[in-house]
């Protein structure tokens, strides 16, 4: 999503969001991810105004004094930054890929299922098994922070048993041009 | 560098937990954030440095600016322990990328390097009528200068209006209102605030008459 991305070109405006949409986007982002409204209030206070950037291709930024805090594509899901998810990386589950994927990923390839199934990789245990379309944050193998944030094409389940294609889609990765874009 | 396999899983409200030996960010509460090291070279976290396109320089960074990090992600074990499941020849493999990507790189900041000193700025002192001028300066974006910086500091210098407009072939360019070309070429030399890093040899001035004059 942000491979190629300008400010430049790209924004086409910053509008301050409402506080009744603010609250409304407070209570998604609670849903959504898993975090504490604790945690929420330290990386966005609510006294400080949420300020939505407008992209291109229904893309949305959202960014607390400047610096992006959240994005969505649409109506879609909130995906944490990058940045947010290494400060908190437990605010969406987690899927881990072999060594050999990290360089495609840092490419800004989507997935494939067989570097989640095969040795180095890791996905949630049947039990906590997520369905398709849900937000991940993507590691490696042997690394400690996130590389990238992606969305699950085919639930993890399916990932284990088809073991073909893309299994979860890159929405934003190191090194990307998000990721370069350090305040807004 | 250990491996992460043996945190359980992530899905758990707790957050799995930094790996040991990790001296910032060990403490396993939700609340605070993890405090992640990034390079001051390629920004990322310093474990990925290996897949940027500038390693060398990364590992020089952090030797200097954190050495016990440094031993921890560089050391002989910590390159034993990263290669995992990765196989042998997959492992050259990546590794001669890494450098052909690194020399890639580095010519390609020369080059743009070599760009920028090469790179003309162009003074025009444009005629309006007989005796009012107006003066355009194109190029300065090659050095990395914000026009609209530059346009909003030549207008409080000069007491005139200053502006940034798309000229006749769609590039951008600062408009100085009157003719303030040697000012501006003293400026450059100067370095006055913004416009810093310019080599004064670059620097031309041109007249343009209002009836198709010479340059």
């Amino acid at each position: 999503m942000f491979k190629k991305f300008q400010p430049s070109t790209d924004i086409a405006g910053h509008t301050p969001v409402k506080t009744s949409v603010q609250r409304s986007i407070r209570s998604a982002l609670l849903s959504q991810w898993k975090i504490e409204p604790e945690t929420l209030e330290a990386i966005w206070p609510k006294k400080e105004g949420l300020v939505h950037v407008k992209c291109r291709e229904h893309v949305s930024i959202y960014t607390v004094n400047g610096e992006p805090l959240a994005f969505q594509h649409f109506d879609g899901p909130f995906y944490p930054t990058l940045r947010v998810i290494h400060k908190y990386p437990y605010i969406l589950p987690m899927v881990k890929v072999d060594r050999g994927a990290i360089r495609f990923l840092l490419g800004g390839a989507h997935m494939m299922c067989p570097g989640f199934t095969s040795k180095g990789g890791y996905l949630p245990p049947p039990d906590e098994a997520l369905p398709a379309g849900s937000p991940v944050t993507i590691h490696a193998e042997g690394k400690e922070h996130a590389v990238g944030i992606g969305i699950t094409k085919l639930a993890t389940e399916d990932i284990r048993k088809i073991n073909k294609g893309v299994g979860v889609e890159v929405v934003t990765y190191l090194g990307d041009d998000l990721w370069a874009l350090q305040s807004l | 560098m250990g491996r992460k396999n043996n945190v359980s899983s992530s899905n758990a409200p707790p957050p799995p937990a930094p790996e040991p030996g990790q001296p910032e960010g060990e403490a396993p509460q939700p609340r605070p954030p993890v405090q992640v090291l990034y390079c001051g070279v390629c920004t990322y976290p310093i474990e990925y440095c290996e897949f940027g396109s500038s390693l060398t320089k990364c590992k020089e960074w952090l030797k200097e600016e954190h050495p016990e990090q440094f031993d921890k992600y560089y050391s002989e074990e910590a390159l034993q322990a990263k290669i995992g499941t990765l196989s042998l020849e997959a492992q050259t493999k990546l590794e001669k990328d890494t450098a052909k990507a690194e020399a890639k790189a580095e010519a390609k900041a020369d080059a743009a390097l070599k760009k920028k000193m090469s790179s003309q700025i162009t003074i025009k002192r444009i005629e309006r009528n007989k005796r009012k001028h107006i003066t355009a300066v194109h190029g300065l974006e090659a050095f990395g200068i914000d026009l609209k910086k530059a346009a909003k500091q030549f207008a409080s210098k000069f007491a005139t209006g200053a502006s940034v407009t798309k000229n006749a072939q769609g590039l951008d360019e600062v408009v100085v209102q009157g003719d303030v070309s040697d000012e501006i070429v003293d400026m450059i030399e100067q370095e006055a605030g913004v416009l810093k890093g310019i080599p004064v040899d670059n620097v031309e001035i041109v007249e343009e008459k209002k009836k198709k004059g010479g340059e």
